[in-house]
């Protein structure tokens, strides 16, 4: 269903949503792009990411100590 | 392509970073790095102690001398070091390789990968002409991205910007 997957597994803040803006920079507008994470904190820090740039945050969920977060390019 | 009401809402942030021992290097690097992905314009400043963290052979120094808040996780608790421990040959750069290695372990970003990532995204790298004539620093030891400035420089991006920290 995603257009791209990011596997930002076993990365520690900020390198996740650093990865995530370099991955959605490939995109284009309404493509989405899944990251798979395991820093507990990018669960806020995806909402922020999302809320600040405009790009839509269509799902956040966890798998076990896995974080998805699935984002769609604005 | 330009989009005007985008442009009217862009936030701009401005850091002063004057320390740049390896653990003082992080903030103002994860912050830029991070204002950077979420479309705020960033520019840093480097100046005094910070400035060494623009040359291009980084060789960062890290230091327990002085810090009681520093903690090491070790064998399921922690470790601080007392200062008369801390002061004994060796054991400066033992514990800065001791960081590195938890730094690596722990999925932390270095502190070349933060500033890489810097560089990418457009970040003013400004560094301070004082201090590379007080230290007797060379152009041609700082990495190529770094534009040189004094406090005028600072300031007048200072003034419109949103946020400005001093590291």
């Amino acid at each position: 269903m995603a257009d791209e997957v990011l596997n930002a597994e076993g990365l520690n803040c900020p390198l996740p949503i650093l990865r995530a803006k370099k991955a959605l920079k490939g995109l284009t507008a309404g493509q989405v792009l899944e990251v798979r994470a395991t820093d507990p904190g990018s669960v806020a820090d995806f909402a922020a990411f999302c809320n600040q740039t405009g790009n839509e945050l269509l799902s956040s969920t966890s798998e076990g100590n896995i974080y998805k977060f699935e984002i769609k390019r604005a | 392509m330009l989009d005007a009401q985008k442009l009217e809402n862009a936030k701009s942030m401005s850091i002063i970073v004057t320390k740049g021992s390896l653990d003082w290097a992080y903030p103002p690097f994860i912050l830029g790095t991070t204002a950077a992905a979420m479309d705020v314009e960033v520019t840093m400043f480097f100046t005094f102690y910070g400035l060494v963290l623009l040359k291009k052979d980084l060789n960062l120094k890290f230091t327990p001398l002085g810090n009681p808040a520093m903690e090491m996780p070790m064998m399921g608790g922690h470790m601080a070091m007392p200062n008369l421990i801390g002061m004994l040959p060796g054991v400066g750069s033992a514990a800065g390789t001791m960081m590195k290695n938890l730094i690596k372990k722990k999925g932390v970003a270095s502190i070349e990968e933060l500033r890489e990532a810097a560089i990418e995204s457009d970040i003013k790298i400004i560094g301070c002409q004082m201090t590379l004539d007080l230290f007797e620093y060379k152009r041609e030891d700082m990495i190529d991205e770094m534009e040189i400035g004094g406090a005028a420089t600072y300031m007048e991006k200072a003034l419109k910007s949103d946020i400005n920290l001093f590291i």
